[in-house]
């Protein structure tokens, strides 16, 4: 029989490798779904996780490692300051539609008129959009006690209708003989999120990223308000006990990963989409709730979950048109990723005992 | 000696890094009552687990009349004569008593015939308790009866109690030794744990004492002095606190007809406190659990607010403060509840030394933390209060109860407190340390901290307290001097005497 001890302390050794052990099991579970759709499970793993890195097409997939990953990772390191708290934005999506409308909006305002200002502008005004869209469910929690989860995800699906309202309205690009969608930005050289240099994928995106992993790990280990984040997350009682105000902690969280997510549409309709449409939004805001837990909610774990994230979005579209793979059955692998990882979490806490045990 | 009802030979258990039990042999006699004695971390609770099934030995057996027992499971215990009445209570408080008791049987029968069962259980043994009562609205005495009727309808052989009397009025006290007394006498052996050592001297007939998981003694209670019996237990000699004859100074802290509504559903609502403390002074608060105290506590470390003007410090109304500005000014506070809430459990000890020291002990500079002072000062606890970790980077849930709770007083008190309040200091914590943590807050009310001891053991709130009054039902009782009241007196404070309830001049 097995059966579940408690460990008298967490272990640190199984936390970090059941990340690990979670995509080693997606592997085996994914190769056998693809075995069923009738494709040899070791090319699609090699299609999905080898070819966008060492492929023969790598130079062209490299690049779109940091361009899929920078967002996830940008929205995911605002979720995790949160879910480290226990306090649940679901919503990320929603707001990063809002950045993005917010921040084409704004650059757009100035069309098609030059200046250094401009970006900068639109930059803060992608992540105020974010930020305000993820305060509704924070200041309706505080005031009325709403259930923050329910409200942020609500709000993703009335910030898509806001998106399909603007890309046939307001934004709708004038000369654009009457086609949904809003101006390309990227043929607008003070709103475009060009590459920093060129042929790397690297963009401002990118660097915000990389900036956002440094604040929360710092924020997280060194700053009173991260601990203050995680004693919340782990004790609240101990939390109220140490003086913790929860609706400041509440609304800080949901801010910064509004603004995070507001952020990272900004920087992806101005750079890699370019443009405001009713397809703009693909998923990250929750794919990126994947990724906060792949990396255990650690600044680190969440820029190498974020990275493999986006190798399986690349390997899936190559799957998709090299093998013909469904891209459900894509969805569904990165789904199982998450399902694995959640399951194999029990090990943190508990260990497994086989063995019989003895009859009194 | 083969007429032993549980015989138990070399029963040994280890865990990774602690050895809790090594080699631990002794007999129970039908019909005796047993104490089993030790300081915290000396291996009682594991030894008691292993009888009860919850934990499996490494290596030893046990024997009942004579045949092998090696209960599996709880069920299989209970199953072989063995019933055990924790030190916390699993009941569902929005359950009646019957309810709760048919929950924990394999076969409840119908509820009519299971209450008639509880109600001549309850005559038989002297233990008043009516069946249909919601168990929310029950005394912790009282619950802690459900748990025994829930024991001694399965006609135990022998009846496990975990400091049963922490809990207790000293009335409820004696309810209590009369019914073990009608158990005795019937044949049922008992196995008795328990700090108070006065209590073991007057109820148990054989003591068995482990020291750091091995027996190092058997005693017969009776013969033996508490205080022999302390130092077999420590293995050193202890030393009881002192203190000189102190003179209170002005009043620190004042609470004006403090009224709070308690948060919870079963919670006490605090009723129109009027009190003082002065400095240099040391105020015991006896009551029942659930009568008050952790809101009073919550009251007074800001968790919970009340008007401004209901508590005053030094002068300032501080009523509508929250925990950290009274922190800084001065008060500070430490509640019952260890883990979950006066630490994180699994925050290691210099975190948790952040939890109220973050400014005080200029952890935190600029909002950042220093982990560096941090762990100091967790380091300095640790080596004051004689905390058993290994370091300070364990997580506090890795400490026994009783360490934890040296740690956690030891937080507080080495911050050289204006005032502190303190919510069951000694708590589950054994002889020696609870004599370092008595005379701890002693040593600071000599240095002018004025101190409040909420505690429900008596022996402790008269060993260190100036005057003393008791909470019921979330109103104070008259406060009066300590000195040369009696058991009777605390008594019917504690019973809630309404006829004594004057406001404090």
């Amino acid at each position: 029989m097995v059966t579940l001890e408690k460990r008298p302390q967490p272990s640190r050794i199984v936390a970090w490798s059941t990340p690990f052990m979670a995509v080693l099991a997606t592997m085996i579970a994914g190769g056998l779904l693809f075995a069923a759709l009738g494709e040899d499970p070791l090319v699609a793993i090699r299609t999905i996780f080898w070819d966008p890195l060492f492929g023969q097409h790598a130079f062209f997939y490299r690049p779109q490692l940091l361009v899929k990953g920078a967002p996830l990772i940008l929205i995911a390191i605002g979720l995790s300051l949160g879910f480290r708290a226990g306090i649940w934005n679901i919503g990320a999506e929603g707001q990063y539609i809002l950045g993005a409308i917010c921040g084409a909006g704004m650059g757009l305002a100035f069309y098609p008129a030059e200046g250094w200002f401009i970006f900068p502008l639109m930059v803060m005004a992608g992540a105020l959009g974010g930020l305000v869209w993820a305060m509704i469910p924070g200041l309706l929690k505080v005031r009325f006690g709403t259930n923050e989860i329910l409200v942020s995800l609500m709000l993703v699906y009335v910030a898509e209708q806001l998106l399909a309202s603007m890309s046939l309205g307001l934004l709708k690009n004038p000369q654009g003989f009457g086609f949904p969608g809003s101006r390309n930005l990227q043929q607008y050289p003070s709103a475009h999120n060009a590459e920093l240099i060129a042929g790397t994928g690297m963009h401002w995106g990118v660097a915000a990223a990389l900036i956002a992993v440094i604040f929360a790990y710092v924020l997280l280990t060194r700053h009173q308000l991260g601990y203050h984040i995680r004693l919340t997350g782990e004790a609240p009682r101990a939390a109220k006990f140490a003086g913790i105000a929860p609706a400041r902690l509440v609304l800080f969280c949901l801010g910064i990963s509004g603004a995070f997510a507001g952020l990272a549409g900004m920087f992806e309709v101005s750079g890699p989409a370019g443009q405001v449409s009713i397809d703009f939004n693909t998923g990250y805001g929750f794919t990126a709730i994947i990724v906060a837990f792949l990396g255990r909610l650690h600044p680190v774990g969440i820029l190498l979950a974020g990275l493999l994230m986006a190798l399986t979005y690349i390997g899936g579209e190559i799957a998709q048109s090299s093998l013909g793979l469904p891209a459900a059955a894509i969805q569904m692998f990165q789904g199982m990723l998450l399902f694995f990882l959640l399951a194999v979490d029990v090990l943190t806490s508990y260990r497994l005992r086989f063995g019989k045990r003895e009859a009194a | 000696m083969t007429d032993a009802l549980l015989s138990i030979r070399g029963l040994t258990k280890a865990y990774p890094g602690v050895v809790a039990n090594d080699d631990v042999s002794f007999d129970i006699l039908p019909g005796e009552v047993h104490a089993l004695l030790g300081e915290n971390g000396a291996g009682k609770s594991t030894l008691v687990k292993m009888i009860y099934g919850l934990v499996k030995p490494d290596s030893g057996e046990m024997r009942m009349r004579g045949t092998p027992y090696a209960p599996s499971e709880p069920k299989a215990a209970r199953a072989a004569g063995v019933a055990m009445v924790f030190q916390h209570f699993s009941l569902f408080d929005a359950m009646n008593v019957a309810e709760n008791i048919a929950l924990g049987m394999a076969d409840p029968p119908p509820m009519r015939d299971l209450a008639a069962r509880i109600r001549e259980v309850s005559d038989q043994y002297g233990l008043p308790l009516d069946p249909w009562r919601v168990v929310g609205d029950l005394s912790a005495g009282e619950r802690q009866r459900v748990e025994i009727i829930r024991c001694l309808l399965q006609d135990p052989k022998l009846l496990i109690m975990d400091e049963p009397t922490s809990v207790l009025t000293p009335q409820e006290v004696d309810i209590l030794f009369e019914t073990l007394g009608k158990l005795k006498a019937e044949g049922t052996s008992i196995l008795y744990i328990s700090h108070k050592l006065e209590e073991i001297r007057k109820l148990c007939d054989e003591a068995t004492i482990l020291r750091l998981g091995r027996k190092v003694a058997t005693c017969t209670p009776r013969d033996t002095t508490a205080r022999q019996m302390a130092e077999l237990m420590v293995g050193a000699e202890l030393h009881t606190p002192t203190r000189e004859g102190r003179r209170p100074g002005e009043v620190r802290l004042a609470l004006k007809a403090l009224s709070v509504t308690s948060p919870g559903q079963f919670g006490t609502s605090l009723k129109a406190i009027t009190l003082e403390v002065r400095s240099g002074e040391v105020l015991g608060l006896a009551g029942v659990a659930g009568n008050g105290q952790d809101e009073l506590l919550a009251a007074l470390s800001g968790e919970l607010r009340s008007g401004a003007g209901m508590v005053v410090l030094d002068g300032t109304a501080i009523g509508d403060k929250g925990p950290a500005e009274r922190r800084r000014m001065g008060l500070l506070t430490a509640p019952e509840e260890r883990l979950g809430h006066a630490a994180a459990p699994d925050m290691s000890l210099t975190e948790n030394a952040a939890l109220t020291a973050a400014e005080r002990q200029n952890i935190a500079r600029n909002g950042f933390l220093s982990w560096n002072r941090a762990r100091g000062f967790a380091r300095e606890i640790i080596e004051r209060f004689d905390v058993r970790t290994p370091g300070t980077e364990n997580a506090a849930r890795s400490l026994s109860g009783g360490n934890l709770q040296k740690f956690v007083i030891g937080r507080e008190v080495m911050q050289d407190p204006e005032v502190l309040v303190v919510n069951q200091p000694t708590w589950g914590v054994d002889a020696a340390a609870a004599a370092v943590i008595r005379q701890a807050l002693l040593d600071l009310a000599e240095g002018g901290t004025a101190v409040i001891v909420i505690s429900q053991d008596l022996d402790e709130l008269m060993e260190v307290s100036d005057r003393f009054a008791a909470l019921n039902e979330g109103r104070l009782s008259e406060v009066r001097p300590a000195r040369g009241l009696t058991v009777e007196d605390i008594g019917l404070m504690m019973g809630g005497s309404h006829d004594m309830e004057v406001a404090d001049a």
